[in-house]
């Protein structure tokens, strides 16, 4: 895709920078690269948001689940295998018909690794973090979402080493359905609030 | 510190723009950045207060034209430099010129799925009961440390109610600063939009962050 060719050639001056100090680090023997690769690996094909939708979509369909990830996200996450790194301590926030949840870090990047993987840009940039907490209604215009004016939204700051993810409200129509197919209507940016779940007629679109 | 890092309510950055079907990198660098930071952070020398902090403490200028993998990379050579494993020489050269502190450990290929799977829990044991409970008024402190904290500048002097009691958490303004973990409980406190942001907020908005004991007192 356009945005994933190669830019680490000596044109670059931030990436010769970064090549620089791989390569002190690597001749100190203060950093093994091969690690580097195993790093990058996983964050790129094995930890994402699809591990949050499977979190979401077994709430959705088993009540007893859902209590559990109520009371101790941390726990009902670790069940299914998904731990680790920005991810040790856990809380999911339910979105309901009165209240609508999204998630931010104003002070830096914090964000649910172990379920969602590496933030956007996006979560990382001034723009989100400046506005989610005083205009989240214009934010979530941007993202194409319009709430109706009497839903009240709850904005969490991430202020400490809680990271929060937000389980989105199940779309009617899916009566049924199995988690696998439920783990489809959710979205990255349904776990942070800035969407919805998907409609059931939407699903298959991309994220 | 009142940093450029603390964004919440700042205004004129423009747009959000959300990018459709977003990479998880935009550059082959950006692959190495996010490992050099992490293999070099499982040395063990410094603590994530101290990484956030190092990040924070960017100019303003430097800060804001920076993209994140930018800001990690220009704050790991401070980190790298102020402990020891690399010197300026070092990095004008590019090249390993100056003899390295000693690390505590090495994180070897085979070792990182275990590491990462463990992540680094900071909850600790906190001898004394948490002064405040579920549904209790308090008001944030009004300060201004020239060192790292964690409580936002627009949630300075405010006041909100506990919502959870969580655990004892290692307090990040003292362990930035290698003065020692001192764990203290950590609340959710949440916030009406209209004690934030005053005449025009939000009428729906409610805000939480998430409040070390010691930024608290009770309302």
């Amino acid at each position: 895709m356009s945005h994933d060719h190669d830019h680490d050639n000596e044109l670059d001056p931030f990436a010769a920078r970064v090549r620089a100090l791989e390569t002190i680090l690597t001749r100190k023997g203060l950093i093994d690269p091969a690690a580097i690769d195993v790093i990058v690996d996983t964050y790129e094909t094995k930890i994402g948001p699809r591990n949050g939708a499977r979190v979401v979509a077994k709430a959705w369909s088993d009540p007893a689940y859902a209590d559990w990830l109520k009371r101790d996200a941390t726990s009902a996450i670790e069940s299914l295998s998904y731990t680790g790194r920005q991810g040790e301590h856990m809380q999911a926030v339910f979105n309901t018909e009165d209240t609508h949840n999204l998630v931010v870090c104003t002070l830096c990047s914090c964000y649910p690794w172990s379920v969602l993987g590496l933030p956007p840009v996006w979560y990382k940039a001034p723009p989100y973090r400046s506005r989610a907490v005083i205009d989240p209604r214009g934010v979530l215009e941007e993202f194409g979402l319009t709430l109706p004016a009497e839903k009240k939204i709850r904005v969490w700051d991430s202020t400490a080493e809680l990271r929060y993810l937000v389980v989105p409200m199940r779309p009617s129509g899916t009566d049924g359905w199995s988690e696998e197919r439920l783990a489809e209507l959710v979205s990255r940016d349904a776990m942070i609030g800035t969407a919805l779940a998907r409609q059931p007629q939407q699903a298959g679109e991309p994220a | 510190m009142n940093g450029p890092h603390d964004l919440g309510g700042q205004m004129g950055f423009g747009p959000v723009a959300p990018e459709k079907d977003e990479p998880y990198f935009h550059a082959a660098w950006e692959r190495r950045a996010l490992g050099v930071t992490l293999t070099a952070g499982a040395m063990g020398a410094w603590n994530i207060d101290e990484s956030r902090h190092a990040r924070e403490s960017l100019h303003p200028a430097d800060y804001y034209s920076s993209s994140y993998y930018q800001i990690w990379i220009k704050a790991l050579e401070t980190l790298l430099k102020r402990h020891g494993f690399v010197s300026e020489r070092d990095l004008k050269a590019g090249d390993a010129i100056d003899a390295a502190a000693t690390p505590k450990r090495v994180l070897k290929a085979e070792n990182v799925p275990a590491v990462l799977a463990k992540g680094g829990p900071c909850d600790r044991p906190v001898a004394t009961a948490p002064r405040f409970k579920a549904g209790d008024a308090v008001q944030t402190k009004n300060f201004n440390p020239t060192g790292h904290t964690r409580l936002p500048r627009y949630a300075r002097g405010k006041r909100g109610t506990i919502e959870a009691v969580h655990d004892g958490f290692v307090f990040p303004d003292s362990n930035a600063h290698g003065e020692g973990e001192n764990p203290q409980w950590v609340y959710t406190v949440v916030f009406d939009g209209s004690e934030i942001w005053g005449e025009g907020a939000d009428p729906t908005l409610t805000v939480s962050i998430d409040a070390w004991e010691s930024y608290l007192e009770p309302a």
